[in-house]
């Protein structure tokens, strides 16, 4: 059991979803040696469960779109919290990083000339998300999956092994990053769970794409693997994460049977046409439609249906608001009592849509309800409700290299932060993954390009200390069931620290979290360290604890409500919280939370809004300040000057 | 409602075990893999089992039920009576590491083979046009969730495992006609589809067809097709005119990648 293999390679990317792929294939290109390490098998991480699409603002649906709506978008998604560069960098490249999964063999659904098709979701002003029916994630792991065949294959053929460049560690885990003497990256320590053993993967460069954290919580849409890994491996490496306070409850899972409570209703039933009723059978989101947003979003029926045919001369239907204003009002229809018999609400595609349309554009949605919930969407409403989707907070990084503030580790796709401020729209992770997935890969192989030939050296005592750390669950034996402890924090999370919070209820949470945490640390797992499930999960709780634990402490923090965040207590925006990110640390074993100023807009950006529309979002001193001649008056008249 | 369900599971490791008699509760409208969840977190704890979604769309929750290859997340235990013994195995035709995780090593092994897609390298990012009826033909293969059911169920390899070697399986095969029918890929691997992968093992039972989870035609809409392209390769006689007259040798395909013999 003492013996540790080593494995030596230039970088090592923690994550085989869509962001440590694109990742891993950008660093082979750059001529890395890459290992990716895959907690599940190959091909099966948490980004096939995407579902709508890919937001790319390649205009082949409405010539109008381009990079700057979607800047725009994207950041009034975020109510402004997001960090300007990355919107930037993600709405500019992201068409290029969609045209390139179709060059390497994706196939996306097509416009009747040809072109890859684009569909309408909530937040996004055009049509926007490249998409292959309900099942894009899909489309998009199986792609990157079979490009990194297809460089093993020339691996094969110009060294004769198909792993000499890079290799997938398929279900394998790493429990804790190795750092040298400097505090550098070193490698990463894990085990490889078919046999239990253990294993120090030695790099200059590890990248951070392990994905979310929603195992915190009782009903999320998450799989498995999302116990906010690389979270906590950055956080105990000490990196920051910045944002941890907003959570996406997604407006739409299915709440019946129990069983299935949180399996995600993919937001393409709403672009499509479907709409959100309550017992009573009315359009309720009319009456939920937030000042900001009045503008572009229609306040009748028939403008709203309208827009379906003419979007030129008509505003959006409610229920494509962004997702925190949606899973409000689905969360506010419940506790008036207007809720659907299970507990959720009614979104209605069959009286909006023909039979065989339904089926052709969301098979998958048809499948799951006829399967799981006996429910034909043909014919009746399915019963729909929020459930946690998505973690907009995460590891603080350079927005162009994906470096956080630990040298050599990078971070990219949700695990990262900042990118989508207090709320993610939509489609908005499947570019986040390609686009920062590539950089971090660049990032990682430049890195290493300025590092020379002395790579850090693994520090030896911490190897040991890890070692001994993921062996404690096997050898305590009168532990308490790491099953039970996680049930407990996630009903804690779910009850107290959910999509609407108060003061009271979160200090509860944390009182309740530290006494879970002790539970945590001292559970134990029968049986051997071959595939066993109880152990991994024993291992896991430390990185769910301490995610529960910022998210709960920056929540509490955060004296306002904006986009993934509602406090009952600190409600509404408030613009001087808009100047300030929370970032969360590690001091020995208890996290810290501080204020940071959040980065300043360019001149350049600023100008793509129109000074009506920052005041909702600025404070009277920044508005102050701003550059009269770079802000007019509309917004449009700055989009055309840019074009 | 809720009540007591039997459960005959299979636990184990490298060819060792047995089925083990354990009693579950069972709640209102929950699959197979709810149960065997609360089993693993209250009477079992190092039950190995391997899942990751929950919502059918992953593919990793593979095994026989009753006998039946199946998602356990997508089997509801409505379909089965409250007093029915289930037995819970795992796949076949994959060796066991451990309770019902199976080793699908074959599969990835299989997958790096298949020469990839190879399209026109002179056409530029973004420049593909393809028509939605050319393009819907492979994207029902690439619904395929990689479950192996396919693999675990087709009895050239679950009662032979010797044709392991000849033989890739319906998803590979499938794969193969996914490339071939895909409107911007330049390759031919037909001849290597029946020479290095073995279509003409399949005789068309449509075994891996029932069994999809993903109701892929894999027999109806891939294999056959493909059968039938690789006759039109062999036998058509303008192709033969045509591989005499050209400077190409006759049965030139797309070469194999290195490690499938040549």
């Amino acid at each position: 059991m003492t013996d540790i293999e080593r494995l030596p390679y230039d970088v090592v990317v923690i994550g085989a979803g869509g962001s440590g792929l694109r990742a891993a294939i950008e660093a082979r290109l750059a001529g890395k040696r890459t290992a990716i390490i895959s907690k599940s098998l190959f091909g099966k991480a948490h980004t096939v469960m995407a579902e709508g699409g890919c937001a790319a603002a390649m205009g082949n649906v409405n010539p109008n779109d381009n990079w700057m709506v979607h800047f725009r978008d994207t950041m009034r998604g975020g109510k402004f919290l997001n960090n300007p560069r990355m919107a930037e960098l993600h709405a500019k490249e992201a068409p290029d990083r969609v045209y390139e999964l179709e060059a390497w063999g994706a196939l996306f659904d097509r416009t009747p000339d040809g072109k890859i098709s684009q569909r309408n979701f909530g937040g996004h002003e055009y049509p926007r998300l490249a998409h292959v029916g309900d099942r894009t994630g899909l489309e998009m792991i199986r792609t990157l999956q079979q490009k990194v065949v297809a460089l093993q294959q020339e691996d094969w053929i110009a060294h004769g092994d198909p792993e000499a460049m890079i290799k997938v560690y398929a279900e394998t885990t790493i429990t804790r990053l190795i750092k040298d003497g400097e505090g550098r990256i070193a490698g990463a320590f894990g085990y490889i769970r078919e046999t239990g053993q253990f294993v120090v993967f030695e790099a200059p460069a590890v990248i951070l794409a392990t994905g979310g954290i929603g195992k915190t919580f009782k009903v999320s849409s998450n799989s498995w693997e999302y116990t906010g890994d690389g979270h906590a491996l950055a956080l105990l490496a000490g990196a920051k994460l910045l944002n941890m306070e907003f959570v996406q409850f997604h407006p739409t899972h299915m709440v019946w049977p129990i069983s299935v409570r949180g399996l995600l209703v993919t937001e393409s039933v709403r672009g499509d046409g479907g709409v959100l009723r309550n017992s009573e059978g009315r359009r309720y989101m009319f009456d939920y439609v937030p000042d900001v947003f009045r503008a572009q979003y229609a306040d009748t029926e028939e403008e709203a249906d309208r827009w379906y045919k003419d979007p030129d001369h008509n505003r959006r239907p409610p229920e494509l608001l962004p997702r925190d204003e949606v899973a409000r009002a689905n969360n506010a229809e419940v506790k008036a009592g207007r809720g659907s018999p299970h507990g959720g609400v009614f979104l209605d595609i069959a009286s909006r849509l023909q039979a065989d349309e339904i089926l052709r554009r969301l098979p998958s949605m048809y499948h799951q309800f006829k399967e799981l919930a006996d429910v034909d969407i043909t014919k009746e409403p399915m019963e729909v409700g929020p459930a946690q989707h998505y973690v907009m907070g995460g590891v603080e990084v350079d927005p162009d290299t994906g470096e956080s503030c630990v040298p050599g580790l990078f971070a990219a796709g949700e695990v990262s932060g900042g990118m989508h401020g207090s709320n993610r729209l939509g489609g908005n992770s499947l570019s986040d993954l390609l686009v920062f997935g590539r950089r971090a890969g660049q990032g990682a192989a430049d890195y290493i390009e300025r590092l020379g030939p002395k790579v850090p050296v693994a520090d030896e005592a911490e190897i040991s200390a890890a070692q001994a750390e993921a062996l404690a669950p096997l050898h305590r034996s009168a532990g308490e069931n790491p099953y039970t402890v996680h049930g407990e924090v996630q009903d804690t999370m779910s009850n107290l620290v959910g999509i609407i919070r108060t003061e009271t209820e979160i200090k509860k949470a944390l009182a309740e979290l530290e006494q879970l945490k002790v539970r945590s640390s001292e559970t134990s797992a029968e049986g051997g360290s071959a595939y066993n499930p109880g152990w991994h999960l024993a291992l896991d709780l430390r990185n769910i604890m301490l995610m529960a634990e910022c998210v709960a402490a920056a929540a509490l923090e955060r004296q306002e409500s904006r986009g993934g965040h509602t406090r009952d207590d600190y409600p509404g925006m408030r613009p001087d919280w808009r100047k300030v990110n929370l970032v969360c640390g590690l001091e020995g074993d208890k996290i810290t939370i501080t204020k940071q100023p959040t980065p300043p807009m360019r001149d350049d950006l600023i100008a793509l809004f129109d000074r009506a529309e920052l005041k909702k979002y600025l404070s009277e001193e920044e508005m102050a300040a701003l550059p009269p001649e770079a802000v007019p008056a509309t917004a449009s008249a700055a989009s055309e000057e840019m074009h | 409602m809720s009540y007591k369900a039997a459960l005959r599971v299979w636990r184990g490791d490298h060819g060792q075990g047995d089925l083990a008699d354990y009693t579950v509760e069972v709640n209102d409208g929950e699959v197979v893999l709810d149960v065997l969840h609360r089993l693993q977190a209250t009477q079992a704890g190092d039950l190995a089992i391997r899942w990751n979604c929950k919502a059918g769309k992953c593919g990793s929750c593979s095994m026989e039920i009753n006998g039946r290859p199946r998602l356990a997340c997508m089997t509801r235990m409505s379909i089965f009576e409250p007093d029915e013994v289930l037995t819970i195995t795992p796949l076949r035709t994959f060796p066991v590491i451990r309770d019902l995780v199976t080793d699908v090593s074959f599969n990835y092994e299989k997958a790096r083979e298949i020469p990839s897609f190879t399209p026109d390298p002179s056409v530029g990012l973004g420049e593909f046009r393809m028509q939605q009826v050319d393009v819907q033909r492979s994207q029902e293969f690439r619904k395929c969730i990689e479950c192996y059911l396919c693999q675990n169920t087709c009895h050239v390899i679950r009662d032979h495992p010797e044709n392991e070697r000849e033989f890739a399986g319906p998803r590979f095969l499938m794969r193969i006609a996914e490339l071939e029918m895909h409107p911007a890929d330049t390759a031919d691997r037909r001849e290597i589809a029946q020479d290095d992968f073995g279509l003409g093992y399949c005789n068309i039972t449509k075994c891996c067809t029932e069994v999809c989870p993903e109701n892929i035609k894999i027999t109806d809409n891939a294999l056959i097709p493909m059968k039938e392209r690789v006759v039109s390769r062999k036998y058509d006689p303008l192709v033969w005119l045509g591989s005499k007259i050209s400077r190409r040798p006759l049965g030139t395909d797309t070469p194999s990648i290195p490690g499938k013999k040549s």
